[in-house]
């Protein structure tokens, strides 16, 4: 199998090449916003939206753009569309748009986005550019929500709102403070890490 | 003879290994433990053994789950837990102890690879790290030689894991006691400008953490530890001697305001810190000068934290900064080498 189906890019960002725990990218927001899983679900749908049309417009352009301004011409077509998920959260809900912050602006700056736009969409066809970066902008929220809930459950014990463990639960302050993004972070990675290694061992059938 | 063995250098050495001078460290830091429990009762006697278990378990999960040989037998993780139970106010929840332990042997030691490898106090890391945690739970005072304080835990001690320890105020008024105010010297000073005095710290009738109440204990078992070199007497002289040295000066130039050399010097876990914190061997520097360096950092730091910072006490923190600067403080400071001319090159 040579060219890779629409449904393999898909998955591809979800697991194989997850943009937070395999490829280590988006640091900003991942440290900043999942304080709540419902924050992080929301950052990540915002990028994914992003992610997928302006992957999507790289991707029909990729013959029109000169190669000597390419890199000014994503950051355009990022940030028109960063601007329209911007003023779309401010009428949506502005509780959220106030917890988010200036992090849906910095999405502009995320570099997944402009990955995305130099490594597979520049180089691909509209179909498997949007599959893949909408896979990716999955993937991510994923991660986002991996960590988000970690971060809820411990630090207000509480998951989307919901108090889980009664009135007498002793939050873990930490863990709402950005030390608690590197802990969580740094877990889930050991996770991972734990995982493809198991899974390494098995492949190559060495006796452990 | 049947075989001849090659070795490097040193051939001939003193025989103290890591297990001798760690067990010594614990030897030394017993009788602190024993007073602490005499004066807070069960309470303190079970966070100290749950700290040090929950640091053991931890290092026993690293050993399995990296397939290395058991290290529990070099006692560094018994040190870690006692010195971080010693540094937790006796009322404590002993699951919020544990959560220190294993925080301590983990992000302190074990993701740094181990002993000796550490740059941070692992028991101060700990401590930091439930600070940030719990910072209600930490800062919690019980009074110390409470009436029935071998009948039965303060009540906060047995809360449920993950859950709020409840108000003790109640259970304080129980105690006999006619005004305690539930706050360290320290905070009592800061806030309302009342020093404690000389003899209060000196037998431990203050309200502090489980092991810092009693200076002149822990300066005889530090010392016992000096003696007999295994810890390196310029750190903790450094120390209380930059102590002093600032605070004389800041009395000098307003008594009102700051308090006496002698409440800085025996108010907090200056003593604890000075003596075992500081000198832990893995975090401190090696060379004459940065230890001189290294010591007067942590009592300047301790001093501006505790007069101009925001908490009450800065010895922790003074500690861990300190110990973050010591490999570039050996590096400025590496001594000539025998025979080179004029300045380092």
């Amino acid at each position: 199998m040579s060219v890779p189906s629409n449904f393999d890019e898909f998955l591809d960002g979800i697991w194989k090449q997850n943009p937070i725990f395999v490829m280590v990218l988006g640091m900003c927001p991942t440290l900043a916003v999942t304080v709540s899983a419902v924050n992080a679900i929301s950052m990540g749908l915002a990028t994914t939206f992003v992610l997928g049309a302006s992957c999507l417009l790289v991707s029909l352009l990729r013959h029109a753009i000169p190669k000597q301004v390419r890199i000014a011409s994503y950051i355009l077509i990022i940030a028109t569309f960063v601007t329209v998920v911007d003023y779309a959260i401010q009428a949506i809900s502005l509780d959220l748009y106030e917890a988010l912050g200036a992090y849906i602006k910095l999405i502009v700056a995320n570099c997944i986005l402009l990955g995305r736009a130099e490594a597979h969409a520049a180089k691909n066809p509209p179909l498997p550019a949007t599959f893949n970066a909408i896979g990716m902008g999955f993937g991510f929220t994923l991660g986002l929500f991996a960590i988000g809930c970690v971060r809820e459950i411990l630090g207000a014990g509480k998951l989307f709102g919901i108090s889980l463990f009664g009135e007498h639960f002793q939050p873990w302050v930490v863990m709402v403070l950005p030390p608690g993004g590197f802990f969580v972070l740094a877990g889930w990675l050991i996770v991972f890490a734990a995982f493809e290694q198991y899974k390494s061992k098995r492949i190559q059938g060495v006796p452990s | 003879m049947s075989h001849t063995e090659l070795r490097a250098a040193p051939h001939q050495h003193s025989g103290n290994d890591v297990p001798v001078i760690m067990r010594n460290v614990v030897y030394a830091l017993l009788p602190i433990c024993v007073f602490s429990v005499w004066q807070y009762g069960l309470s303190a006697a079970a966070l100290i053994l749950v700290v040090t278990l929950a640091c053991l378990l931890a290092e026993r999960i690293n050993n399995f789950v990296s397939g290395t040989a058991s290290t529990l037998s070099d006692w560094s993780a018994v040190i870690t837990g006692i010195l971080l139970a010693l540094t937790l106010p006796p009322s404590f929840p002993l699951w919020m102890g544990a959560v220190a332990g294993l925080s301590a042997i983990w992000l302190g030691k074990s993701l740094f690879g181990g002993l000796g490898q550490n740059p941070f106090n692992p028991a101060l890391i700990g401590r930091a790290f439930v600070q940030a945690a719990f910072p209600t739970a930490i800062s919690t005072w019980v009074p110390a030689f409470s009436l029935n304080r071998f009948a039965g835990f303060i009540p906060t001690t047995l809360t449920a894991p993950f859950m709020l320890p409840p108000d003790i105020k109640h259970w304080i008024k129980l105690q006999g006691l006619d005004a305690f105010t539930g706050a360290t010297p320290l905070a009592r000073w800061k806030f309302e400008n009342v020093a404690a005095s000389a003899m209060e710290f000196l037998t431990g009738q203050v309200t502090a953490c489980a092991g810092e109440t009693s200076a002149i204990l822990i300066l005889l078992c530090g010392l016992y530890l000096a003696v007999r070199k295994f810890l390196d007497w310029r750190i903790p002289v450094a120390v209380m001697g930059s102590v002093t040295l600032l605070s004389w000066l800041f009395h000098l130039a307003q008594p009102a305001r700051y308090p006496s050399p002698s409440f800085m010097l025996l108010s907090g876990g200056l003593m604890l810190g000075a003596w075992f914190m500081a000198t832990d061997m893995a975090s401190s520097p090696i060379t004459p000068r940065g230890i001189w360096l290294y010591g007067a950092l942590i009592g300047i730091l301790t001093v501006m934290i505790r007069y101009f910072g925001g908490l009450t006490e800065g010895v922790m923190y003074a500690i861990l900064i300190a110990n973050a600067t010591a490999p570039l403080l050996d590096q400025f400071n590496q001594p000539r080498v025998l025979g080179a001319k004029g300045s380092k090159s």
